[in-house]
């Protein structure tokens, strides 16, 4: 079966390449040291990935992405290839691979090209049917090999599951150390960090426009809090909202066309609506308490938002058009930072009660709650694109570290990054 | 106010005639104009600002932060008396400006701090205009948690980021 290039993958990873190269211009830090797994999904596919033929070098680090994104996933078992090393569809023999236990197996190969591209070609088996699940070509500059692997693994990750895998998107967070404050954009998996702005004052809140090409943040460099937007393929930057008091929590809507911000110019900390640009701004909000964390919800309808009005600092929901502001968080403690589902049918927030943060979920219809995390200094969760992890900020060794649990709340890993403390960490969008 | 500088001046330039004399007999004597030059060369500026009781270490303007509760902005009854008195020299020194800094514990989320921190600023400029300082006197910044004075994870850092800074 002739392999099928897809010419909308290529395209997806140009532009991302393309972002990454204009990127490079800034300092390239150095990649995040260790990842631990916690706990183990119920239900794990047992996949066997044998390191790809050709440009040996090439397919060991594309292993080392492929098997390192499935294993943090919580979905996949790796089977051991022990021995067998098939590259070609005529080279496999199913019952060695039964006999493994793999009920998928992954094979391919890389080289370099004469134009100094990645090409990879590779084909997913189905080991249990004896047939061939997807057959793929993904080419890249021949500086962006871990980007290859990634999309690797996305492809398995996809026709495993039918859930579109998330190891290609990127991620944002502010790292800390001292008085540092720097705006950093990394992998999914923390590696290939680069620098967005660095500076001795704070940074906070950086949100995804929906394409990935902007980021939106908090920065105090004028000596108080002001809204920026930033190119991540030019670096160029603008102010969005710069009024008396704090600008902040900034939220882009799903079409792109306007973001959600908290400004206090006119009294309390209140959610207006701007354009991009900074100009239509509109007050929806009218309380005298903190309303704060607008988040859109996926058809732009309406905005989830943490308020202190009923006395303590709750979840709210409204019309993005305005009023009918309604309450949906109760019980004992705090709850902040709400943040839909990419469904849309709940939410993930940050729960504060007797002393501890808590990763929590609710689903809209029933109103269930479910607590993700064991507790502890956990903060600011988003969901990965196809909802099934989600990011947050932790805290481990005394220190602010990046991490992740499913959705289910079986599997969690905990990413360190070389010093300081992470905070606020923010998942991109699908490119 | 000002006259009131002003005749401190004059008074601490007689003080500083005053301490001249003695020096003009133990000059040569058949020299005596010098003493009309002497008030001149006097430091007169630098006793005007001792005067000032912004600077005064006994004096209550030389606290500046007050504090707070858990998740609470109102001043506390404890520190009203600081930004009374800080009210009332800023009603005196129309030409002062302050900047309200407000800064939270980190028992929240960022942005629910930064908030608060605001609300914890703006309270203090409502009390200060009260007090009879203009608005115009006054800017208000919060930096929630992102600048704690301490940073333990408990009670004893928390209670020292709960504050709203009167700055200069």
């Amino acid at each position: 079966m002739a392999l099928r290039p897809s010419t909308e993958l290529r395209t997806g990873l140009l532009q991302s390449m393309m972002g990454l190269l204009l990127l490079a211009q800034a300092s390239v830090a150095s990649a995040v040291l260790t990842i631990e797994i916690i706990g183990a999904g119920e239900h794990q596919i047992p996949v066997a990935i044998v390191p790809f033929g050709g440009d040996s070098k090439l397919a060991q680090t594309i292993n080392e992405v492929v098997t390192g994104d499935l294993q943090r996933s919580g979905l996949f078992r790796l089977v051991d290839p022990a021995g067998k090393s098939p590259h070609e569809l005529a080279e496999v023999s199913y019952p060695d691979w039964q006999m493994r236990g793999a009920d998928a197996l992954a094979i391919g190969t890389v080289a370099l090209q004469t134009n100094g591209r990645i090409e990879a070609r590779f084909r997913l088996l189905d080991v249990v049917k004896q047939t061939e699940l997807a057959g793929q070509s993904v080419s890249a500059n021949n500086d962006q090999v871990r980007a290859v692997g990634h999309r690797v693994a996305d492809l398995i990750y996809e026709k495993l599951t039918g859930d579109k895998g998330v190891f290609s998107t990127r991620i944002a967070y502010v790292n800390r150390q001292g008085k540092k404050f720097s705006l950093m954009v990394a992998d999914s998996d923390g590696y290939n960090e680069q620098t967005v702005l660095a500076q001795n004052e704070p940074i906070m809140s950086p949100a995804w426009s929906p394409d990935g090409s902007h980021l939106v943040y908090v920065s105090f460099e004028t000596g108080h809090a002001a809204i920026y937007v930033q190119s991540l393929y030019t670096n160029q930057r603008m102010v969005l909202a710069d009024f008396r008091g704090s600008n902040s929590a900034p939220a882009w809507s799903p079409d792109g066309k306007q973001l959600a911000v908290v400004l206090t110019r006119d009294g309390s900390s209140q959610i207006y609506l701007i354009r991009p640009d900074g100009s239509g701004i509109r007050r929806i909000t009218f309380s005298a308490a903190i309303d704060t964390e607008p988040n859109f919800s996926p058809d732009g309808q309406s905005l989830l938002f943490t308020s202190d009005r009923g006395g303590s600092a709750q979840i709210y929901s409204m019309p993005v058009g305005g009023g009918a502001e309604q309450r949906i968080t109760f019980g004992e403690g705090n709850n902040f930072s709400p943040r839909y589902s990419p469904d849309g049918k709940g939410f993930v927030y940050a729960h504060f009660s007797n002393g501890k943060f808590y990763i929590a979920a609710q689903d809209f219809q029933n109103g269930q709650v479910e607590i993700l995390t064991a507790g502890g200094w956990e903060k600011k969760p988003s969901f990965a694109p196809n909802g099934k992890l989600i990011l947050f900020a932790s805290e481990a060794r005394g220190r602010g570290i990046l991490a992740t649990v499913s959705s289910d709340g079986r599997v969690q890993q905990h990413m360190f990054t070389q010093s300081g403390d992470a905070r606020e960490p923010v998942w991109g969008p699908h490119l | 106010m000002k006259k009131l500088v002003i005749s401190i001046v004059l008074v601490n330039l007689l003080a500083a005639c005053a301490s001249e004399k003695p020096k003009a007999p133990e000059a040569a004597a058949p020299v005596p104009p010098p003493v009309v030059t002497a008030p001149e060369a006097a430091p007169a500026p630098a006793p005007v600002v001792e005067v000032d009781s912004l600077n005064d270490p006994a004096s209550i303007l030389a606290k500046r932060s007050v504090y707070y509760p858990f998740d609470v902005s109102a001043v506390q009854d404890a520190d009203k008396p600081i930004v009374v008195a800080h009210a009332k020299y800023l009603s005196e020194h129309p030409d002062r400006n302050v900047r309200v800094e407000g800064n939270a514990d980190e028992r929240g989320s960022n942005e629910y701090n930064l908030a608060l921190g605001q609300r914890r600023a703006d309270g203090v400029k409502q009390m200060l205009v009260l007090g009879g300082a203009k608005a115009s006197q006054i800017e208000t910044v919060s930096y929630g948690e992102e600048k704690p004075k301490a940073t333990g994870h408990d009670e004893a850092s928390w209670s020292q980021n709960r504050r709203s800074d009167i700055k200069y």
